[in-house]
């Protein structure tokens, strides 16, 4: 039974004794699931540490060069973080903060691979941090780590993160994982023992996106009404919160007494700039180091790369763009219905014309740089024609207006997204031509964010809608909550298939899935799931998302990161080059 | 006098209850809510978000929820925020310094640039000054406040780099009043000359009205210096409807400011009303449209007794 770090450890420990060649490391790491470009990557970085570079730990796996002390960084961001709490709030804006301000037990770095943070190692099967039938997990928390105040971190506080998260007044958006959790004891002040009432293989993943809170200072508050939520919290972390000028900026200053490697930085300060297009105005006349969220947008995406002094980076992202449909309509659960508008979808020219070849076209829910991600799917055509053939055979003839019908259906409905994104609603334009010339009738009905992915989204009341999603927890190929059919919310009341897609195959394959431990094995598992939703096409990928986000050039250490919701996940490692 | 307030406060406090009824029933009507923000991205389940809607008191019958809130607003608690759960004074309150800067700014130019430009159109009338002034206000109230503030900023920040492009400060510096001002000359100065033009109409035809009348003509005859004339008598007078103005400018412009904001990226009451909006955050969107009620309704009170002020003729009743 390996895990994934062990074969990645492996393959690396290989390669610096000289016991593969590159061709051979490169092979092995894309069977490890790495894809090519990644595989190269991993193998610079492999050079870089093997050449002696910066022996210090970092939370990066590419260290490039000795840090520098001191210095500034402005950060902008087209939202405005507010929700420190990092029990109440995971929102991609608030996550970027509480990167700086909080640990968890171990961060997951560029690589994949797991890094402890306030954890002294990754608990494994080999070590024994976890049982050999996967239910017991023993945590083991560093005795350096001091909160902001000068109290001590100990195991206490990871339990009552725990605990709080689970709390059923408590509103928190992360109980998915520690749900999960059958008991939980304290041994001493730095270990604690967790016992699951049933394998659950992203167990860890949870708690690389868990952020211990400290018990001392939020016991017996009223959570919800705390100070600590936005105007003083307290972590653990490389940044300490200095203060927060309202609908405008956060200023976080470095902390000396930070366990970790660095920070370098001085001083962080979180920019608020509300408009992409001010962000990149911004960004340009060099107010700002990194734009954040939303990045450097397809419209300025042209200029941007020919800017002087600033760095462009391309980061592979694990959501994928996908048109949802909805099973609960009659139209949708005919597969030739399904096959025909993914037949009819000119994607090579919707992410290359609309989308300036930023993306990447995707047959599947999981990332690229996913170990699981299963690259022998069947490939996307664009054939009108045979969309055409599809339809007549399974009795969809053209009516009147051109529009297909059978029976007493007719081949005509809604596509909805977010209002005010131009690009996307480019990209349904042309789709509703494409689809128009073989007889599928589709109208756009795009709301704002706080109308559509409320119950119109949650309660399956759409036809189809045009969305960017993670799938599983953290980019694990877990995906039972959206695939799953025992998670419909409008039937169950759980869950997130709001597709109200039901395949029982999935289902099982599912199951056995989120318990098994093996890698080997669970990757077997999803690659069959990953199968049967391309052939059953439950729902229809578009495009990998790729984020564009620039910095000044001389911010070292910048890592983009697929497997996190926030790019500012190694602030402690960035310094500025002397 | 007495009277005349109480049957001010009487009407301004049944005008307060209709606004409230009105505006808080229109919000809980439009489809969406706050938690839709957490459901886009996060791994919450159906029945954590029925368990956070609950956290915020939606789970209620509207009228309810009305009383409740109106019984709060009574003890001097507005409520918490949805987005972030401080007390919606403190959210709205830390707000009023910036947007008071900004607010004020702009009206002083508007009167001053705005008024200067009426009254001489108004003394020269038909000249090409005059001309000039009038063709200068049609400009400045037909350009939209965002292509104009965009511009400023393409041309002054982008490519002179003469001022900032946005915000209130240079941040990570400590405070410099002559940095605070570098920030402030861009939003105020757009703000305002929209205003201008307002205002140099309003000034130009009170003054001509004025300047036509009878007192006039007997105050030059009596051998009065024509600035004497223009100034202590015909000013005066035509203050009165721009007195009025400012009563209706100024409370409007506090919430209302908000392209100017959005553009510049000036942390006001505006944009706070922005992101409310987007955020369905109920309680602050209340808690923003009470104050600019309220404020509505003392500005037009406090107009009203300076027009008594300024024109005997004027009774309060």
């Amino acid at each position: 039974m390996s895990s994934h770090n062990d074969q990645v450890q492996d393959l690396v420990s290989d390669w610096k004794s000289g016991r593969v060649d590159r061709r051979t490391f490169i092979a092995r790491a894309m069977a490890i699931g790495f894809s090519l470009s990644m595989a190269s990557a991993l193998l610079l970085t492999t050079d870089a540490t093997a050449a002696g570079v910066a022996t210090k730990r970092t939370l990066t796996s590419k260290p490039q060069g000795e840090p520098v002390k001191g210095g500034q960084v402005i950060i902008g961001l087209s939202q405005e973080p507010t929700l420190f709490n990092p029990v109440l709030s995971n929102l991609e804006v608030d996550r970027g903060v509480q990167y700086a301000i909080f640990d968890s037990l171990f961060r997951i770095d560029d690589g994949a691979l797991f890094v402890p943070n306030l954890a002294t190692e990754i608990p494994t099967p080999g070590n024994g941090g976890v049982s050999a039938d996967g239910l017991n997990y023993t945590f083991k928390v560093r005795q350096d780590a001091k909160w902001h105040d000068g109290t001590p971190v100990t195991a206490k506080d990871v339990l009552f993160t725990h605990t709080t998260i689970m709390n059923p007044d408590i509103p928190s958006p992360i109980k998915l994982g520690h749900d999960k959790v059958a008991s939980a004891e304290l041994v001493d002040d730095y270990t604690l023992t967790v016992t699951l009432s049933e394998p659950f293989a992203p167990f860890l993943i949870v708690w690389s996106d868990t952020f211990i809170v400290p018990q001392h200072i939020l016991e017996g508050q009223d959570l919800l009404t705390s100070d600590f939520n936005s105007t003083k919290p307290v972590g653990s972390g490389p940044f300490t919160y200095v203060n927060r000028t309202p609908g405008e900026s956060i200023e976080l200053a470095a902390n000396p007494a930070y366990h970790g490697p660095g920070p370098y930085l001085e001083t962080v300060i979180v920019k608020y700039l509300q408009d992409t297009n001010i962000l990149y105005t911004q960004f340009k006349t060099g107010e700002v180091d990194y734009t954040g969220i939303q990045g450097i947008t397809a419209a300025h995406y042209e200029e941007a790369i020919t800017l002087a002094d600033r760095v462009i980076n391309k980061a592979p992202t694990a959501f994928v763009e996908f048109i949802y449909p909805n099973f609960g309509n009659p139209i949708f659960q005919d597969i030739a219905v399904r096959e025909a508008m993914y037949l009819a979808m000119d994607k090579a020219n919707i992410i290359s014309q609309v989308y300036l070849n930023i993306h990447t076209p995707s047959e599947t829910y999981l990332a690229e740089t996913s170990w699981a991600n299963n690259p022998n799917l069947a490939v996307h055509e664009y054939n009108p024609d045979k969309a055409k053939e599809t339809l007549e055979a399974a009795g969809w003839v053209a009516g009147d207006g051109g529009v297909r019908g059978k029976g007493d259906l007719k081949l005509s409905f809604t596509n909805s997204t977010t209002e005010g994104n131009d690009v996307r609603a480019q990209a349904q334009q042309y789709l509703q031509q494409t689809w128009a010339d073989v007889g599928i009738e589709m109208k756009i009905n795009n709301m704002p964010p706080a109308v559509i992915w409320g119950d119109y989204y949650n309660k399956s009341q759409f036809d189809t809608v045009m969305v960017g999603e993670i799938s599983g927890v953290g980019g694990d190929p877990d995906a039972t909550a959206r695939f799953a059919s025992s998670q419909i919310p409008v039937l169950t009341g759980a869950g997130k298939n709001t597709m109200q897609y039901s395949n029982p195959e999935v289902d099982q394959l599912l199951a056995d899935g989120a318990k098994e431990v093996d890698q080997e094995k669970r990757k077997e598992i999803y690659f069959k799931v990953q199968e049967i939703l391309r052939n059953d096409l439950a729902v229809l990928p578009i495009f990998h998302y790729t984020f564009v986000e620039g910095t000044k050039t001389g911010l070292s250490n910048f890592k983009a990161n697929a497997f996190v919701v926030s790019n500012m996940w190694n602030v402690a490692d960035w310094y500025w080059q002397a | 006098m007495g009277t005349f307030l109480l049957k001010r406060i009487m009407q301004s406090a049944i005008l307060l209850i209709l606004v409230t009824v009105i505006a808080f029933g229109m919000m809980r009507l439009a489809p969406g809510g706050p938690e839709a923000l957490y459901a886009v991205g996060g791994n919450m389940k159906a029945e954590d978000l029925a368990r956070l809607r609950k956290s915020f008191g939606l789970d209620e019958p509207v009228h309810i929820q009305y009383v409740k809130w109106t019984t709060g607003m009574l003890t001097g608690d507005w409520g918490r925020s949805y987005r972030d759960r401080r007390p919606v004074t403190a959210v709205i309150f830390e707000r009023i310094p910036a947007t008071l800067e900004l607010t004020v700014s702009a009206l002083l130019i508007a009167i001053i640039v705005g008024v200067t430009i009426g009254v001489l159109g108004a003394i020269r009338q038909y000249s090409v000054a005059d001309y000039a002034a009038t063709v200068g206000a049609m400009l400045a109230l037909s350009i939209p406040t965002f292509w104009f503030g965009l511009m400023v900023i393409y041309l002054f920040a982008v490519r002179l780099g003469w001022i900032p492009s946005g915000g209130r400060q240079t941040l990570g510096e400590p405070f410099s009043l002559v940095d605070r001002l570098h920030h402030l000359a861009a939003p105020a100065l757009v703000l305002g000359l929209v205003l201008v033009a307002t205002w140099s109409r309003y000034t130009r035809a009170a003054m001509l009205e004025v300047i036509g009348q009878d007192f006039v003509r007997v105050a030059r005859a009596k051998g009065l210096s024509e600035s004497r004339v223009l100034f202590t008598h015909a000013l005066r007078n035509a203050l009165v409807p721009l007195v009025t103005l400012a009563g209706i400018q100024l409370p409007l412009l506090f919430g209302g400011a908000l392209v100017t904001e959005s553009v510049f990226t000036w942390p006001g009451m505006g944009r706070l009303m922005v992101d409310s909006l987007s955020y369905r955050d109920y309680p602050v969107m209340m808690g923003i449209l009470f104050i600019t009620a309220v404020l509505v309704i003392i500005f037009n009170l406090i107009s009203d007794f300076l027009s008594a002020m300024l024109d005997p003729r004027i009774r309060l009743i």
